[in-house]
């Protein structure tokens, strides 16, 4: 397993489902929170990806 | 003044908790009777942990004249009882060669991190915060 974008994901996955679960007891808010937050991890991360992609200059 | 009686068992009770929620990642919720969470975090906490191990990650040593690398150890510890497990079989000496490796570093230490996080919520919970 050496993919960057998947070990990013695996990674995000567990931290969005440990902070979901201690911030929320509902199992609802419990997924869209932690879902948000794993988008938020996967979407800053490609969107940060791609700022980086001209450096070095 | 003196605590009361009750208050130091009161202490004492809330300290095990803690010591038991660090040790065994996911134990203070179960104590307290929440269960799912519990299970969460036993089965996932664990598992984070042990793909740092598998990502070729280290465990690091307790090297007061590299301040870094002692607060990755205090991070790495967080996790409890499997990170002495670990230690004890003999992995976790990292391979900084492998492509891998700050990957595995990063698991380790926000596994640690992660399960310290919980056991400050098991703290929270016992004192009726939450």
């Amino acid at each position: 397993m050496q993919s960057h974008m998947l070990l990013l994901t695996v990674f995000a996955f567990f931290v969005s489902l440990v902070f979901a679960v201690i911030a929320k007891d509902d199992w609802h808010e419990q997924l869209r929170f932690g879902g948000m937050m794993f988008g938020g991890f996967l979407l800053s991360a490609l969107v940060l990806g791609w700022l980086m992609y001209p450096f070095p200059l | 003044m003196r605590a009361t009686a009750a208050e130091e068992t009161q202490t004492g009770w809330l300290v095990l908790l803690c010591l038991a929620a660090w040790a065994v990642p996911g134990a203070g919720h179960l104590w307290l009777g929440r269960r799912s969470k519990g299970l969460i975090f036993l089965v996932g906490l664990p598992l984070m942990f042990a793909m740092g191990l598998a990502l070729h990650g280290r465990l690091f040593p307790f090297d007061l004249s590299e301040w870094l690398v002692a607060l990755a150890a205090v991070a790495d510890v967080g996790i409890g009882i499997p990170y002495f497990v670990a230690k004890a079989l003999g992995y976790g000496d990292g391979a900084v060669r492998a492509v891998t490796y700050e990957y595995g570093n990063a698991f380790l230490i926000v596994a640690g991190l992660l399960n310290l996080l919980v056991v400050i919520d098991a703290y929270d919970v016992a004192l009726g915060r939450k």
